[in-house]
């Protein structure tokens, strides 16, 4: 991976691309999330611009990943309204498959089928939900493995794979459904040092291609340099929201200012 | 080689090659000093299971082998003090112990049904031998059938029976001029379409209008082919199972319960984990009454107790009630060892498969059972084997299986010697360990197999 560009300068990626018409992709108004008596989630008001790449930081517990969750439905919101791809989710589970379809979504512990190949993590869902042939499937699979750069390890096992490797698989995997939106939870968290880059470069080359990305991360040089807007959250409410260099150089809340300055060193 | 060495710093120069290891820890001799005498508890031990196979192997062999009787007509043969196993007994009641009272001309038809399930079941179990869809549709849907047809004769007129207890139209009867199978199979059309039509409804509730529609009227085209091909008559002389016996039965037992004891029991576990409390609580209810219950009890009561509860005339076969009992109480085990199965494969599994947009049986199908099925192999097959050794229990209710044949061969005055009871009991012994070891052993070799989450 060493003869791989750097993180690229943010003036290399496009600025963002708004197709007429359907310019929103995610617009959440007013949503609120309990667990039990706690209240996770507090009047949460996000719209993202079809094709904007959002990351969110904020301290742990804050609700960042609850948030990001709420919006393929792993995490049920009692109150408010989310509308993705233009379809509000409801407790019709024929919505929440449609919308799930079109979101992608990478998770902390990149959660593969330890069961299958690699290959057949990526064909999985086409298969079984786009009800696309198995050739073609697999064509399109190793099409992305290809872009993540690990297209030698297709027949092997996730066990057999390093865990920036597993990271980039589970990339490809939700890639392989072509959908419109991306989801990350802490996508390098559980990563060694040395792999979080490999990492980072394949999720820059995603957003390069002008895909709708919403990015639970503490990686501030990836925010900086791919972000059109950087959240901050703290105690499940959204804090403050800036596109990057201001949000770095002038952080106007005073909470935002602490949290900087311990992450930045 | 040069290394700059002092007491702060240090760079390498050259990496270090691979050496071999030393001696004593390779070979044979390594693996006992490891293994057998790694300390002293460790050498006591070995010391100690050396003494037991001294002690239990000689006379073992002494008896089975080497001072057995091989030849002989009656229990004169084996009256010699000090005589080993008498195996001419095992020899001429070799008949009885595989097929019961089965009618000696018929013992053809066990022998294609065991014959059958043998080709069938082997090509099944080897991985590397294609065509599986097709060999597991022929080895769980047309072999039964068929093992049925021929170890009962067929022909049980089964259109009749369920015409009368569950035929829907009885009005039919009175207007069909072709008689009741007309009836039956004019009924039998107008209820799956109507079932089929309910089932339609429900899914349109539950979002698969279609896919229920066709579940339910596959289940009704198969009833419907099972039905016909049991309604023929093939000529076969009719055996009842009172006849059966030996390891027929233990086998016909054995089997069954295991075929469906499993599914049953993922559906249990299924449910047992199931968001909907309707069916969490019945399953709840199944598996711990099934579980709270020992089985002597329920097949005591499948076949002493319920045919005073069922109206009269509607008595099933004994054979039938005891393979109902031991299919649903091995099911409510199975359950259990499935769910711990199930609770074992972490959150994010479901996460994933949820967020790429897999319905729920999808998910399960695809990605949950696949890895909690392999998890649990271990159990499963426990189950398996004790099921298959608990089988001996129908003998309570006068079903003669394997061990109740042995029983009852020991009761010949013609074979009465001092070594017959344990001559049948060894041979018992081996049968049920030849069975259970292979069943022990293959569940290895799967789970070797499957184990692809560790592979490094």
């Amino acid at each position: 991976m060493s003869e791989a560009p750097s993180i690229v300068p943010s003036d290399e990626i496009p600025a963002v691309h708004v197709p007429p018409g359907k310019e929103t992709a995610v617009e959440l108004v007013g949503v609120h999330k309990w667990y039990g008596e706690f209240h996770v989630l507090k009047d949460i008001n996000l719209k993202v611009r079809r094709g904007e790449r959002i990351v969110i930081c904020g301290p742990s517990g804050s609700g960042k990943s609850t948030m990001i969750r709420c919006i393929n439905r792993l995490e049920e919101h009692q109150k408010g309204s989310i509308v993705v791809d233009g379809i509000e989710l409801t407790n019709d589970l024929k919505r929440i498959d449609e919308i799930r379809r079109e979101v992608g979504m990478c998770f902390q512990h990149f959660n593969l089928f330890p069961h299958l190949t690699i290959l057949e993590n990526c064909t999985l869902a086409p298969i079984w939900v786009r009800k696309m042939p198995k050739r073609d499937a697999e064509e399109l699979a190793m099409h992305f493995l290809r872009k993540v750069k690990i297209p030698e390890q297709a027949n092997k096992y996730p066990g057999q794979l390093s865990g920036g490797q597993q990271q980039r698989v589970a990339i490809a995997r939700a890639l392989c459904m072509k959908p419109k939106i991306m989801l990350f939870d802490e996508p390098t968290s559980a990563l060694d040092p040395e792999m979080v880059k490999e990492v980072l470069e394949t999720m820059v080359s995603l957003a390069e291609e002008g895909m709708t990305m919403l990015c639970v991360t503490h990686e501030m040089g990836f925010a900086r340099q791919v972000a059109n807007r950087v959240i901050f959250m703290d105690a499940g409410q959204i804090i403050e929201m800036n596109e990057p260099n201001a949000f770095f150089s002038n952080p106007q809340h005073e909470r935002t200012r602490l949290f900087l300055s311990q992450i930045l060193h | 080689m040069t290394f700059a060495i002092d007491d702060h710093t240090f760079v390498r120069q050259e990496l270090h090659t691979p050496l071999p290891p030393p001696r004593r820890n390779i070979g044979v001799l390594g693996w006992m000093r490891e293994n057998l005498f790694s300390s002293i508890l460790n050498t006591l031990l070995t010391l100690f299971g050396l003494l037991l196979v001294v002690l239990i192997l000689p006379p073992l062999v002494r008896f089975l082998i080497l001072d057995a009787v091989w030849t002989g007509d009656n229990r004169e043969a084996c009256l010699a003090p000090g005589t080993g196993a008498c195996w001419p007994f095992v020899k001429a009641k070799f008949g009885q112990f595989i097929y019961g009272f089965y009618p000696i001309d018929q013992r053809w038809r066990v022998n294609i049904v065991f014959a059958l399930g043998a080709a069938l079941l082997v090509p099944l179990l080897i991985p590397s031998i294609g065509q599986k869809r097709l060999n597991a549709l022929l080895f769980f849907g047309a072999y039964p059938i068929v093992a049925f047809i021929l170890l009962t004769g067929g022909n049980i007129d089964a259109s009749a029976f369920l015409f009368q207890h569950f035929g829907l139209f009885s009005g039919l009867a009175g207007a069909s001029v072709a008689g009741v199978k007309l009836a039956f199979w004019l009924d039998f059309l107008l209820t799956a379409g109507l079932v089929t039509g309910l089932g339609a409804v429900i899914g349109a509730a539950l979002g698969d209008a279609r896919g229920v529609a066709r579940i339910v009227a596959s289940v009704f085209l198969g009833l419907g082919i099972i039905t016909l091909l049991w309604d023929i008559d093939f000529g076969l002389q009719p055996v009842e199972t009172r006849q059966w016996g030996g390891l027929l039965v233990t086998l016909v037992i054995g089997v069954t319960g295991i075929v469906t004891s499993l599914p049953l029991g993922i559906l249990l576990a299924l449910g047992r984990r199931s968001k909907m409390p309707i069916v969490r609580l019945l399953c709840i209810i199944f598996i711990e009454f099934w579980r709270g219950v020992p089985l002597i009890t329920v097949l005591f009561f499948a076949t002493y107790m319920l045919p005073l509860f069922l109206p009269a005339g509607a008595n099933p076969d004994g054979l039938l009630r005891a393979l109902v009992g031991v299919a649903l109480f091995t099911a409510a085990y199975m359950a259990e060892v499935v769910r711990g199965g199930l609770q074992a494969i972490p959150k994010g599994q479901y996460e994933g498969a949820m967020a790429m947009g897999l319905t729920w049986s999808q998910m399960m199908r695809l990605i949950i059972l696949p890895q909690a099925l392999t998890l649990v192999i271990p159990g499963i097959v426990n189950s398996f084997i004790s099921l298959f050794k608990d089988t001996t229990l129908v003998l309570i209710v006068s079903i003669f299986d394997f061990l109740g044949q042995l029983r009852a061969a020991f009761t010949d005055p013609n074979w009465a010697s001092p070594v017959t009871l344990y001559t049948g009991f060894a041979f018992a012994g081996i049968v049920y360990f030849i069975f259970c070891f292979g069943m022990s052993r293959y569940s290895m070799f799967v789970e070797r197999r499957l184990n692809t989450s560790h592979r490094h």
